[in-house]
């Protein structure tokens, strides 16, 4: 420590006597920076520092923007603002002048320019477009620093739209002589990637010589790019397993200069990188891992030294051998490292060991068991973070037979913790846990309500409410559990009430107004009592009292209830909040009138759905009165505001302008001409206006039912697909690495004898390892598993009811099209799950969206896509091979029998249609540049050759035309026919169908049928349409169906505008004409040249669409993918 | 990915801020108070990393860290960093400081703090490691220092000279040097 006393006291005076002093600290004293931080340290507050600051910023200012300053004094001033800025006060002057400096300065002054450049703008600036001329000089000059210095600003701070004009500039210099400038322009694109993959498609060649470059930096630094792009598409990159194998080798082997090393480890950090790709490439891909064994093995053997670094690769190493085929031999040894992890003194390794070991633990459970004593020490770690991790590991092994110890082992910890993070985290655990082990559950979850608080994720007591409501399996079991909770919840609150979170006390209410009936001895006054208690406690906010309040209506029965209903109501009736008003005028009401309340809130109906109307069709007769006594059809809120802002102002909209917005398909008769109405905006965008000019009835039904239909109607979409999807089975262990560990250790850490202390820990472990040894009991939580669905709840005649809505609504509609009820379910679809839950009071909601199922098609779509793309470029062709598919070989192997004209192009994933005893159909659909083909696949799996087989596929919506002879002879056993259909649109529709029919002979002569039917959504015969702003200009004139909506835009892009046409761009194939500020123009077609055309302008937050097309229904289509595309991305 | 580095004395006070993600100003000095505040309550006998925190990306953000003396050096990751492998990483950057500023104290830090920026651009670029071998990074930092003194002494000198410097190619940096043998010198950064 004397050094560093004696470094400061020689420092203090030097500074103090403003003596310039030579050596390393020369600390320019004399300058202005100086002064300013001795100024700043002699201060005490923060408020003195504040005000010198400012004045700071104010001299800065001055000096800055006077013309008489020099380059050189600007140099200087500029990391006085820097200083300012790293201290948090904004000197927003400064950073013109910094893009000034970095552009006329010298290498000197270009450099701090560039830093504080760097420092204080971010990729949204819009000064950011003053510096690419700059960075465009730079990168040309031939000075090798400013051409560094250009390449890591552009690496820093670059957007997406900017990167084209340097791109190829970069690009050119991965051919550079230097290598540090060949690494840095690597590194660059590498950010490039990450930002914008699409734009650096084209040089993955390039990338792969930079993996081939002779000098090991740059090589290094390409891995970068490796392992981002094998993450995302192992598949593609299977070839170059081999050439990273022998890299690795040799770096292991010390084939690298000797200056690589590193604590003479051989480039540690590009070892870990390696490993990293190796694992990803070997996962469940045995022959891939196979090359890799003698390797991981050479590399495990050769980190043996005892230092920091080689634990990193050791550690790599380990998870490596558990992500890639599994070999015995190197299991075993990674055991063993795990091992010497996990028992290190060392904490960071300690850490690292548990770590590995969550990560092992699910392929092999009784690894835990090996090191059990440990992690139980290791649970009264002093370090919290030690402590929270061997609590992950203890979730990863719980099973029926631990899960209360491990509960009570979080509760513990969760009472001590203090950290919001943890708690939130620890607290979604437990919820998870409960829900696995319903019986263990109830406690836990009273506990957490009163730990957790009101930090909890809100979804945790809703669903916990939602189950109790729905109850389990046996009718007495609820009964008991719901009295339990009525029970405890009565004494939690006759004890102290106030301390009790605020989310606590409403699932208490909520569940003492459903289920208090249920406890004999318990006297509804009595609750009564206790819930006013609540009510008049200081610390209980509105919203759970109004709460309260429905639980108090559910309660009073008797003449002595109602008094104390009264007289709450009575206070609550005046209260400020409409709220809490409403509710005390229902209890008042309901308290006086038994029979009505019995109607209204039946006892013990929670569970019940409601039948809703979500079509409000008892209002139907009224409407359509009234609208025959001429009143204005409902018009949706946007359509109202967009009408509105238009009033208000003139419309300087491009092309003519503004028919009826909401009739989709008026005709052109309707029309007037659009030169006639383009400035009387205000009076066509009337939609009631058309009504009337119509004239018949007829019409204006017509009207009300379109209107009615497109926001009143909610058909919900029966998705099939849907249940099927949430619950997705967890990854199957393979049965040969549970065979690894022998069970021979579980004897061999039961000791015989031990000390008191140690025999309670014996006994934790114990209870904490129980069912680990047998197999049976044995259940894991992977990591993996997507998204675990919070408490499980019985499919309970929600698919009834559903289905009764869709019908309701099908018979009020008179023609609707498909297109229409599909609109509205998008729209709404939030609404419609609200709805369904809404037997749950006070909006208890159910979040699962209806639209997984096909939202997850599309996406699967893209990422087909995306994989036959990569092939295209010259890498290895990857066969279209549909993600996590259980029966992932069948679906290959069928794959494989797409026609050979067809491979290469972007095919859907092969969906099956159906099978029987003999055939097993399924289709896929490939989209050609100027056609969309259907093939079915049909798959002999029997004994018999089956004979005379006839398909036929027909379907309402498109025409079908057979590309081969359909008269399939006979098909062999065990062998796959393929039948190609040309599919063509005739009548848009959001989602088109296929019906089609196989008839086939048996040996036996017997005729058999097998009927499937094959979706396709109409995207897939959408091809961008390629017209200039002029052309656009007059077709969009002639065209006669139109639809306008609004959109959500892009929000988290810099230019909102241009980021969703590049979503719309890339999800649809639309083809982008035009972007001018805020609006920007799309043209898109139908294959067999049907035109339609976009309109999108960015309007209050939101984009205004309108599309017109000569095809009815198109417009409405699109704008329903394109939603459809917006919400997914 | 690496998120930000921050470096903060004992007290808090911040001495260099580098952030390769971006956010508003004040929400980047929420990041440091709290980042602090996590970092200067725990023992030099605990782990170097820390998980949690909702500031920069929620679950995937770690924080390792050292603490010399009077300075803490916090990395703010993502997970697809590796925890030792950046913790060395610090370890090459401080000893990198060292070297350039002969003993490097927190001082240097303060009065310096655009060339650690520039030390720091070799070894970290964007967010992404960059440069890991000490000697490869001095001798970056040793080519700009060069350019700089003879910049200095250049600025009357005539034009011709001048372009000579800006045209001037580095130099084939040699790589035979070995590091030698390994006890870590903690260095000496005094309080200021």
């Amino acid at each position: 420590m004397s050094d560093v006393v004696e470094k400061t006291l020689t420092a203090l005076p030097s500074l103090l006597s403003l003596d310039p002093q030579p050596g390393s600290a020369k600390l320019s004293s004399t300058s202005k920076l100086g002064n300013l931080i001795r100024a700043i340290t002699e201060l005490t507050s923060k408020h003195e520092e504040e005000k010198l600051i400012q004045c700071e910023l104010v001299s800065l200012k001055e000096q800055i923007s006077s013309p008489n300053t020099s380059m050189r004094q600007m140099k200087e001033l500029m990391v006085r603002a820097i200083y300012c800025e790293m201290l948090g006060y904004e000197a927003s002057f400064s950073y013109i002048h910094a893009i000034k400096l970095a552009q006329q300065g010298t290498v000197l002054e270009k450099r701090v320019g560039y830093l504080a450049v760097s420092l204080f703008l971010n990729e949204s600036h819009e000064l950011l477009l003053l510096l690419v001329n700059t960075v465009l000089k730079d990168l040309q000059s031939t000075n090798l620093i400013e051409v560094c210095m250009a390449l890591t600003v552009v690496s820093q701070i670059f957007p997406k739209d900017m990167i084209p004009a340097i791109l190829p500039l970069v690009e050119e210099k991965l051919n550079h002589p230097k290598e540090i400038i060949r690494r840095k322009a690597v590194l660059a694109l590498y950010k490039f990637y990450l930002i914008a993959p699409n734009q650096v498609q084209h040089i993955h060649n390039k990338f792969r010589k930079a993996l081939c470059d002779r000098d090991p930096g740059v090589m290094t630094a390409s891995l970068h790019i490796y392992l981002q792009m094998i993450q995302e598409n192992p598949e593609g990159y299977k070839d170059l397993t081999a050439s990273f194998v022998t890299i690795l080798k040799q770096v292991v082997g010390g084939k690298l200069p000797m200056d690589f090393n590193y604590h003479s480890v051989p480039a540690p950090w590009l070892q870990i990188q390696l490993l990293r790709i190796l694992s990803l490439l070997g996962k469940n891909d045995q022959s891939t891992s196979e090359t890799m064994y003698e390797v991981l093995d050479e590399s495990i053997r050769r980190a043996e030294m005892n230092h920091n670094i080689t634990y990193a690769i050791l550690y790599e190493c380990v998870k490596c051998i558990y992500t890639i085929h599994p070999k015995s031999e190197l299991l075993e040894k990674a055991a063993k490292c795990i091992g010497n992890f996990v028992m290190s003194p060392k904490i960071n390794l300690k850490y690292l060991g548990l770590k590995a070991l969550t990560y092992v633990v699910q392929q092999d459970p009784k690894l835990a068991l090996q090191h059990q004593m440990t992690i139980i020490e290791c649970l009264d770690h002093p370090d919290l973070i030690i402590k929270r991790e061997t609590l992950e590991l203890l979730f990863r092994i719980t099973n029926g037979q631990n899960v209360t110890v491990i509960v009570e082992k979080m509760l513990e910890f969760l009472r001590m913790s203090k950290d919001d993070y943890t708690t939130i985290d620890l607290v979604g655990k437990v919820a998870e846990l409960a829900e696995k082990y319903p019986f263990e559950y109830y406690n836990a979850l009273c506990f957490l309500f009163s730990v957790g608080g009101d930090m909890m994720q809100p979804d945790i007591p809703n669903s916990f409410l939602k189950l109790l409501s729905e109850g389990f399996d046996s009718v007495e079991e609820d009964r008991k559990l719901r009295l339990f909770a009525v029970d405890s919840y009565v004494s939690l609150l006759q004890g102290e009430p106030g301390k009790l979170p605020q989310c606590f006390l409403q699932v208490i209410s909520w569940v003492l107004g459903e289920y208090s009936y249920l406890s004999g001895d318990l006297e509804p006054a009595r609750v009564l009592q206790l819930l006013a208690r609540v009510l008049d406690m200081k610390q209980t906010s509105s919203e759970t009292k109004s709460w309260v309040l429905v639980a108090m209506t559910k309660l009073c029965e008797s003449g002595a209830d109602v008094s104390v209903a009264q007289e709450v109501s009575e206070t609550f009736s005046s209260s400020m909040d409409t709220v809490l008003r409403q509710k005390a005028h229902e209890l008042q009401q309901l308290s006086q009138h038994s029979d009505l309340r019995a109607r209204v809130l039946p006892r013990g109906s929670g569970s019940e759905p409601l039948e809703v109307d979500s079509s409000l069709s008892f209002l139907d007769g009224f409407v359509s009165e009234a609208l025959a006594a001429g009143a204005a059809p409902y018009k949706p809120p946007h359509q109202r505001q967009e009408e509105l802002a238009q009033a208000k102002a003139l419309s300087l909209e491009p092309y003519g302008l503004s028919l009826p917005i909401n009739m989709s398909s008026c005709s052109n008769a309707d029309r007037q001409s659009p030169t006639l109405l383009s400035i009387s905006s205000g009076l066509s965008g009337d939609s009631t206006d058309v009504l009337h000019r119509g004239g018949s009835t007829t019409l204006k039904l017509d009207g009300v039912k379109r209107l009615w239909g497109r926001e009143g109607y909610l058909v919900p979409r029966e998705n099939v697909d849907e249940a099927a999807q949430i619950e997705v089975p967890s990854p199957l262990q393979s049965p040969s690495r549970q065979g690894v560990a022998d069970s021979s250790h579980t004897q061999a850490s039961t000791p015989t004898q031990a000390p008191e202390p140690e025999q309670e820990k014996k006994q934790l472990a114990s209870s904490l390892f129980v069912g680990l040894s047998s197999q049976s009991s044995l259940c894991l939580m992977g990591k993996s598993e997507p998204t675990p669905q919070r408490f499980r709840r019985k499919a309970k005649g929600h698919s009834s009811s559903l289905g009764a809505i869709v019908q309701i609504s099908n018979s009020l509609v008179s023609h609707p099209t498909d297109v229409d009820s599909l609109l509205c379910n998008n729209q709404l679809g939030s609404n419609i799950t609200s709805e369904q839950t809404s037997e749950l009071p006070e909006g208890l909601t159910n979040a699962n969206g209806t639209c997984d199922g096909e939202a997850k098609l599309n996406d699967r779509d893209t990422k087909v896509q995306k994989l036959s793309h990569t092939g295209k470029d010259g890498f290895a062709a990857a066969a279209p091979i549909p993600y996590e598919d259980p029966n992932r070989n069948e679906v290959f192997s069928i794959s494989s029998h797409l026609p050979a004209e067809l491979s290469g192009l972007s095919c859907s994933e092969i969906t099956p249609l159906c099978s029987n005893q003999n055939l097993d159909l399924s289709a896929c659909h490939v989209q050609k540049d100027d056609s969309v083909v259907q093939v079915v696949f049909i798959t002999n799996f029997s004994d018999t050759s089956v004979q005379q087989m006839l398909l036929d596929i027909h379907s309402d919506q498109l025409e079908v035309s057979c590309a081969s002879d359909s008269r399939l002879k006979d098909v062999r056993s065990h062998s796959v026919a393929v039948c190609q259909y040309f599919l063509s649109v005739k009548r848009p529709s959001a989602h088109v169908e296929t019906v089609g029919m196989v008839s086939y002979q048996l040996t036996d002569g017997m005729r058999q049928e097998v009927q499937f039917s094959y979706k396709l959504p109409l995207t897939s015969f959408i091809r961008p349409l390629t017209v200039s702003t002029e052309e656009y200009g007059t077709m969009w004139l002639t065209f006669s169906n139109d639809t306008k909506q609004n959109l959500t835009l892009v929000s988290d892009a810099q230019e909102p505008l241009a980021a969703t046409l590049n979503v719309l761009k890339k999800k649809l194939q639309l083809h982008i004409v035009e972007i001018i500020d805020m609006e920007g123009i799309v043209a898109c077609q139908l294959l067999q040249d049907q035109p339609c055309l976009m309109h999108c302008r960015v309007h209050a937050g939101k984009l205004a669409v309108w599309l017109r097309s000569p095809v009815p229904d198109l417009p409405d289509c699109l704008i329903y993918h394109c939603q459809r595309a917006l919400q997914e991305h | 990915m690496i998120k930000a580095i921050l470096i903060f004395n004992n007290h808090g006070k911040p001495r260099l801020i580098r952030f390769y993600q971006y956010f508003a100003e004040d929400m980047q000095q929420q990041i440091i108070r709290e980042t602090f505040h996590l970092v200067s309550k725990r023992d030099d006998n605990v782990c170097n990393f820390l998980e949690g925190g909702s500031l920069i990306g929620g679950s995937d953000y770690k924080l390792i860290y050292r603490h010399y003396a009077t300075l803490y050096f916090v990395f703010c990751v993502d997970s697809s960093e590796s925890e030792l492998g950046i913790l060395d990483l610090i370890q090459v950057f401080v000893e990198t400081l060292d070297k350039c500023f002969e003993n490097v104290c927190e001082l240097d830090l303060i009065f310096h703090m655009d060339k650690v920026h520039y030390i720091l651009q070799e070894v970290v670029m964007g967010g992404m490691v960059l440069e890991t071998n000490m000697n490869e990074i001095v001798a970056q930092v040793e080519v700009q220092n060069r350019m700089e003194k003879s910049e200095g002494g250049l600025s009357a000198a005539p034009a011709r000279a001048v372009s000579a410097v800006k045209n001037m190619n580095l130099p084939e940096i040699p790589r035979n040097i070995n590091i030698g043998d390994i006890n870590i010198k903690v260095p000496s950064l005094s309080p200021f």
